[in-house]
């Protein structure tokens, strides 16, 4: 069962990292720790900057 | 961000054979220098591998008269893989990578929440290869099957041990050395302005012809197919849907809302069926490839003038989605059904040079078409300026650069196998162009049958029925190589998932999914080339530095434009083109994306050299002249070749002097405004031709003059970053070590400080 329930987390953590989902809680623990204090974007804002920085840095996608 | 610190920062500790290095005396190691040999346990199994590869290479290159079982290409590729990144990897990192885990990748440096972030290994292998794998290796290989199976086969395994992950893999080492920066501004800083602007030209131009062929085989996969445009089309409003679903109602649910587009796109998939049968579907999607080609092109500007978040991010998670599953789902597919060959080792047409897939002899132009799947130029787009910004550790680059590419090769020999399992007569029906074909069964048939192909000849019923059953009016002349690997997917995948009752829903998935990330490709590479031209144009200074402003919407605009133009016209080009237009445009599509390929190596080997290990330049320097070789071969014969079915010139003037001697008809051209169109098509590829082996030629004269320099102790220096001292840990390969695991224990165990940087992993 514990085998079993990790293996699972792992896939989420897996599919949440590749995908994005989980992008968002680990800015805001890293912007905790690397600049406590400091206001912390709401996840809205948070992927707004994220998606309009390809608008000038695109991914080249291959052929 | 932190200072840079000298090597007195670092804290060694040698444990028998394992060195840990500390930046911080307070903190765990951050890199691990582990040189125990290799235990007797590896021993065995690597020598086991070895041995099933090499049972399977024998069974693959010596079976004959027996059909061959598409397993042994499987294991035949994977032992192959397992060793050459055990092995020629290893050497190459120890050799000329040498990777500094206490040293700070540019991610951890310049984290800024956008597109520097240290990305879990694991995770950034997926968004690498997602990145890197495209319609290349499933169309090239799928071409290349005209000189069968075994030419194929060799060279996308071989070519991608020896120099497709070799060049991604220094690609990633040198760009992640400079913080990131681009495969044209590092030929800039590492040769100078004149190698510089030819880096630039050359990769505008070639990215130019790449997207034209790219749109031109989707062209040609939806022509007149109402059910497969129909499925496209609603690829824009499940994105719009999803971009907008992304921006204002739930952000940040990624893998919620491409769940939801899967299922929306599954759902287009089988509409397309429905809306298809109707008299209304016939006449609103059964376009002509004309239209389909104009729609792409406005398509194309619309999506590189559009905000990101509504079209192109999007579609990028969808695309990614599909990519992943769907090739993972053939590759199921093909060791559950077990397919068996029907093409032959070796066919005439490798020794003849005259298929009509592709015209010329196996060298050069076996390698010009397979390209991506061995060896492809596009990826040191990616193996520089996106992944080095997410890479965690220096030592992970084997993992990302080298198996990244490996896993692209694999993707290529999937591709191969659904081609090689089609009955032959009708993988030609379906890839000769409709002048030899004549476009009905009748004549299709005839003309197959014609051809020197061994197994039972084929009839018109059989042609129809093979139609009927994915859903089809025709598949004759379906050029281009996407309809035939999606007939050999649904091939394949019928007789897992489904039954023969799903055949043609199989086929248009796999139409789906081509065009999917076709379009995904060009849609970012158009965005990617206005960059590079406005950047380019910006630095030719006066009014045009304004270009530098990327939200200057005229510059925007006129950048856009001109993109377009050039691959657009190129693509109608070929829509339209009298003899084909794939089978003149592919090798040339092939030839761009090789020279794009010596261009990389060429600046990898510079830096090899200037880092003082000449010792080592073989491992660049032999596939980049392999590579020069095969590419200026086939740009030589393509200029310069007096059989005009090779030689865009030849051709040219042949129909020049048709055309002056008053002839209406002349070869395939059936009136005078065909030759016309021969005539101007022929001289437009012959000049891209030329100019792309001269803008190469130019690059790699300047890495020559370069690296003589540097032997006789001149040169300019290198431009590699100073080193910061690293304040992050994470394992190297796939699964951590068992010492890699106890450092990985003692991150863990610390609480949460500034000290420590958020680790990326799922601890």
């Amino acid at each position: 069962m514990g085998r079993a329930a990790e293996i699972a987390r792992q896939i989420r953590w897996y599919w949440g990292s590749l995908m994005g989902d989980n992008h968002y809680r680990r800015y805001v623990e890293h912007h905790r720790i690397k600049h406590p204090g400091e206001p912390v974007m709401s996840e809205r804002e948070y992927w707004r900057r994220r998606i309009d920085a390809i608008e000038s840095n695109p991914n080249p996608r291959c052929c | 961000m932190a200072t840079p610190t000298a090597a007195a920062d670092r804290f060694e500790e040698t444990e028998g054979d394992v060195t840990y290095i500390r930046t911080d005396k307070d903190l765990p190691p951050v890199a691990i220098v582990d040189t125990s040999p290799i235990t007797v346990r590896h021993r065995i199994i690597f020598g086991i591998v070895a041995l099933i590869g090499a049972i399977s290479w024998a069974i693959i290159a010596f079976f004959r008269g027996e059909t061959v079982n598409a397993v042994w290409f499987v294991l035949a590729a994977i032992c192959t893989y397992v060793i050459a990144f055990r092995f020629y990897a290893r050497l190459i990192e120890m050799k000329i990578v040498r990777p500094r885990d206490d040293n700070a990748t540019p991610a951890e440096v310049f984290e800024n929440d956008t597109d520097y972030m240290p990305t879990d290994r694991r995770v950034l292998f997926g968004h690498h290869f997602a990145a890197i794998a495209g319609a290349g290796p499933l169309v090239g290989p799928v071409l290349a099957m005209q000189m069968g199976y075994l030419p194929g086969t060799i060279w996308i395994i071989i070519g991608a041990v020896f120099s497709g992950c070799v060049q991604d893999y220094l690609v990633l080492w040198i760009s992640s050395r400079r913080r990131g920066r681009s495969l044209g501004q590092m030929v800039r800083d590492e040769l100078g302005s004149v190698g510089g602007a030819a880096a630039i030209i050359g990769i505008i131009t070639i990215m130019t012809i790449l997207l034209a062929v790219l749109a031109l085989v989707v062209v040609q996969a939806l022509a007149q197919s109402p059910w497969g445009v129909f499925s496209i089309a609603m690829t824009i409003p499940i994105a719009i849907f999803m971009g907008i679903y992304l921006r204002f109602l739930r952000p940040g649910r990624v893998s919620e809302v491409s769940l939801i587009g899967v299922a929306l796109l599954l759902l287009a998939v089988v509409s397309g069926g429905w809306v298809a049968e109707t008299a209304w579907g016939e006449s609103w999607f059964g376009l002509s490839a004309v239209t389909i080609g104009w729609c792409l092109i406005v398509y194309g500007f619309a999506a590189s003038v559009l905000p990101v978040w509504l079209l192109l991010a999007p579609r990028d998670y969808l695309s990614t989605f599909m990519k992943v599953g769907t090739i993972g789902l053939l590759a199921i597919g093909v060791l559950i059904a077990q397919p068996v060959m029907q093409a032959p080792a070796i066919s005439d047409f490798a020794g003849s040079g005259q298929g009509p897939v592709f015209a010329g002899s196996l060298f050069p132009f076996l390698f010009i078409t397979i390209a991506c799947g061995a060896l492809s130029g596009f990826h040191s787009l990616i193996a520089s300026g996106t992944t080095p910004k997410m890479l965690e550790k220096e030592s992970q680059m084997r993992l990302i650069g080298y198996g990244g590419m490996l896993t692209e090769s694999f993707v290529g020999i999937m591709a191969l196998i659904t081609a090689a399992i089609l009955n032959q007569h009708l993988y030609f029906t379906m890839n000769a162009p409709a002048a030899a074909t004549g476009g009905t069964a009748a004549t299709a048939a005839e003309y197959a049958n014609n051809l020197p192909l061994t197994g039972d000849p084929i009839t018109p019923a059989q042609i129809e029925q093979a139609a009927r059953d994915v859903g089809e009016d025709s598949i004759i002349s379906r050029t281009g190589g996407a309809p035939t690997l999606a007939v050999g997917m649904s091939e394949v995948l019928h007789q897992v998932f489904g039954g023969s009752g799903l055949k043609a829903f199989w086929y248009h998935f796999a139409i789906m999914f081509e065009a999917l990330f076709i379009l995904t490709t060009v849609d970012a590479g158009t965005r990617v080339a206005r960059f590079m031209l406005s950047d380019g144009l910006s630095n030719l200074g006066g009014p045009l530095r304004k270009l530098k402003d990327p939200s200057w919407r005229p510059g925007v605009w006129a950048c856009s434009l001109a993109v377009v133009a050039l691959w657009g016209s190129i693509l109608l080009m070929g829509i339209t083109d009298p003899l084909g237009g794939i089978n003149s445009l592919f090798p040339l599509f092939g030839i761009a994306n090789q020279l794009l390929a010596a261009i990389a190596l060429t600046i990898v080997s510079v830096v090899v050299v200037k880092k003082g290990y000449l010792k080592w330049l073989w491992i660049p320097g032999i596939p980049l002249l392999w590579d020069l070789t095969v590419t200026l071969t086939a740009s030589w014969q393509k200029i310069f070749s007096g059989d005009p079915k090779v030689g865009f010139w030849t051709q040219h003037f042949q129909y020049r002097e048709a055309l002056d001697a008053g002839k209406t008809t002349f070869g395939q051209a059936k009136n005078v405004d065909q030759i016309e169109a021969v005539i101007r098509n022929t001289f437009i590829q012959g000049s891209l031709s030329i100019l792309f082996a001269l803008m190469v030629i130019i690059v790699f004269g300047a890495g020559l003059m370069m690296v003589m320099g540097v032997l006789r102790g001149g040169g300019t220096p290198l431009t590699e970053d100073e080193p910061v001292a690293s304040r992050l840990f994470a394992p190297s390969g796939l699964i951590p070590s068992k010492v890699e695991k106890e450092v990985l224990k003692q991150w863990d165990a610390l609480p949460k400080s500034h000290a420590k940087s958020v680790g990326t992993g799922a601890h």
